[in-house]
């Protein structure tokens, strides 16, 4: 089987990826920021803001359930749930940093590891020593985050014998990018040496993950968090932040903005103060791709949405692993959604008779759509698709697709008519 | 009782669907996929459907 490697970056929707790389992540004004930093940093600059500091806490799996972190891979998961299933298992056991970013327009991740190697670092081995694994394996894909991941190892084995790493045997895994290589059972898969392919479940990695033991996987920036809030506590995680999405977050804004790239923010802002932080919008927004382009696509009074997991959720989208990006105002929203619906299904894994499907399916009736051809029979599709596709695919990928059929129906029903066909006033757009 | 299918595996064959049409049901393309949350009504049902299942995509969970 050959895998499609990512497209994402010859479509118009990319994040400018060098642009981001050399910028510095930005923050939210009135934060201290606690992954924000202006240039990478090294093993002497980690241990001066306290990283392989001990935790203050007692009990880490308590107090990351009272901190609320949720994991920032995109399924906002309860860390503490992930944590203790795997502390609760019996026998060997493996932890997982997870810093393949498949999201297309996403950026946090590599950007983290790029700067903050050693936070990520800290947070592993924190995870590895607090359930009981004495294997960790750093999961990554882009060059420049394994270049920085294995540099930072190398600095810790040279800090032996006082290494945090002692105990724990600390590896790098390197896989192709792809959007289904960062699911965690093609995680648990690829590095078990087969291929980084989705499986069904159950069962769950946490059960039988890494040569089939339970395995914690679980993205860098959460584990970055998890490291900070070890060391200082759940209380002050919470100065930031709402009751329900406490902390801070890393988010990766592009499209109509300002100063497109990486910024440490407050949950609980809305869309068009996340972007003020950013340089404004550039021109008036047409839409948001919300959560990454696995959020579908919102419409632009979601300016005024406020980026908490709930009331994105809410919104009829999802926050997922914090990517937003702003259309420009002469973007068609049934050209992007085409746009992204042929990246779907080009980038599906193929294993899923029904993600080939459904996939191509949607991608279709968009193209219908966007070509001014498709009937009230594409429309009517693309509304059941929406609804009955989300949860049959092994892997969250046809998730994505039916996302964009069903927010684009609802989001933008001005853009298509009753009978199906676009609309003639739109379709000059 | 719940029934899932495992949608790598799943070639549409249709036969759970004709064992089995309280538990499982096919898209339009064929393809197998569990009524609702995958409750076994009819565990004899859903037992035949799983053994006859010539791609073994189903399982069976307590």
């Amino acid at each position: 089987m050959t895998l499609t490697t990512t497209t994402a970056l010859d479509t118009s929707l990319a994040l400018d990826t060098s642009r981001a790389l050399a910028a510095t992540a930005g923050h939210a004004p009135g934060i201290e920021p606690r992954l924000a930093v202006d240039r990478p940093l090294d093993l002497a600059a980690e241990r001066e803001r306290g990283t392989y500091g001990l935790p203050t806490c007692p009990d880490v799996i308590a107090e990351l359930e009272a901190a609320g972190l949720r994991g920032r891979g995109g399924a906002g998961f309860p860390a503490h749930i992930k944590w203790r299933g795997v502390a609760e298992a019996d026998g060997l056991r493996v932890v997982v940093a997870n810093g393949e970013e498949g999201e297309p327009s996403s950026y946090k991740d590599r950007w983290l590891l790029t700067y903050r190697p050693h936070l990520v670092l800290d947070g592993l081995l924190l995870a590895a020593r607090t359930v009981g694994a004495d294997r960790a394996v750093v999961y990554l894909s882009h060059p420049e985050t394994e270049t920085a991941v294995r540099a930072a190892i190398a600095e810790l084995d040279s800090a032996a014998p006082a290494t945090p790493a002692a105990g724990v045997r600390l590896d790098v895994h390197v896989v192709e990018p792809t959007y289904v290589a960062g699911d965690e059972t093609a995680v648990c898969r690829s590095i078990s040496g087969g291929p980084a392919l989705p499986t069904a479940r159950p069962p769950r990695v946490g059960e039988k993950g890494v040569d089939g033991l339970p395995t914690l996987v679980s993205n860098v920036e959460t584990l970055a968090h998890a490291a900070w809030i070890a060391r200082n506590g759940a209380a002050a995680y919470r100065d930031h932040g709402t009751a329900e999405s406490p902390g801070t977050t890393l988010v990766t804004l592009s499209g109509a903005c300002g100063r497109p790239g990486v910024y440490e923010v407050p949950y609980g802002l809305t869309v068009a103060e996340l972007f003020e932080i950013a340089g404004g919008f550039t021109s008036r927004p047409a839409g948001f791709l919300m959560g990454g382009w696995f959020g579908g696509l919102l419409g632009p009074a979601h300016a005024e949405t406020v980026c908490t997991y709930e009331d994105v959720r809410a919104a009829g989208s999802g926050l997922g692993c914090g990517a937003i990006t702003a259309l420009h105002a002469d973007q068609d929203p049934l050209a992007v959604a085409a746009e992204v619906s042929a990246w779907y299904a080009a980038e599906s894994a193929q294993q899923c008779g029904v993600c080939v499907k459904g996939t191509a399916s949607i991608r279709d009736a968009f193209a219908s759509l966007d070509a001014g051809t498709a009937t009230a029979k594409d429309r009517d599709n693309l509304a059941r698709w929406g609804q009955t596709l989300p949860g049959r695919g092994a892997c969250a990928f046809l998730d994505g697709a039916a996302t964009w059929a069903r927010t684009v129906l609802t989001e933008f029903p001005e853009h298509i008519g009753a009978d199906g066909t676009a609309n003639a006033d739109d379709s000059g757009n | 009782m719940k029934a899932t299918v495992d949608s790598t595996k799943c070639n549409g064959y249709g036969t759970c669907a004709d064992e089995a049409p309280t538990v499982f049901q096919l898209d339009e393309w064929g393809y197998a996929g569990v009524i609702g949350d995958g409750t076994v009504t009819d565990k004899d049902a859903a037992c035949r459907a799983a053994e006859g299942c010539p791609e073994r995509a189903i399982t069976l969970h307590d």
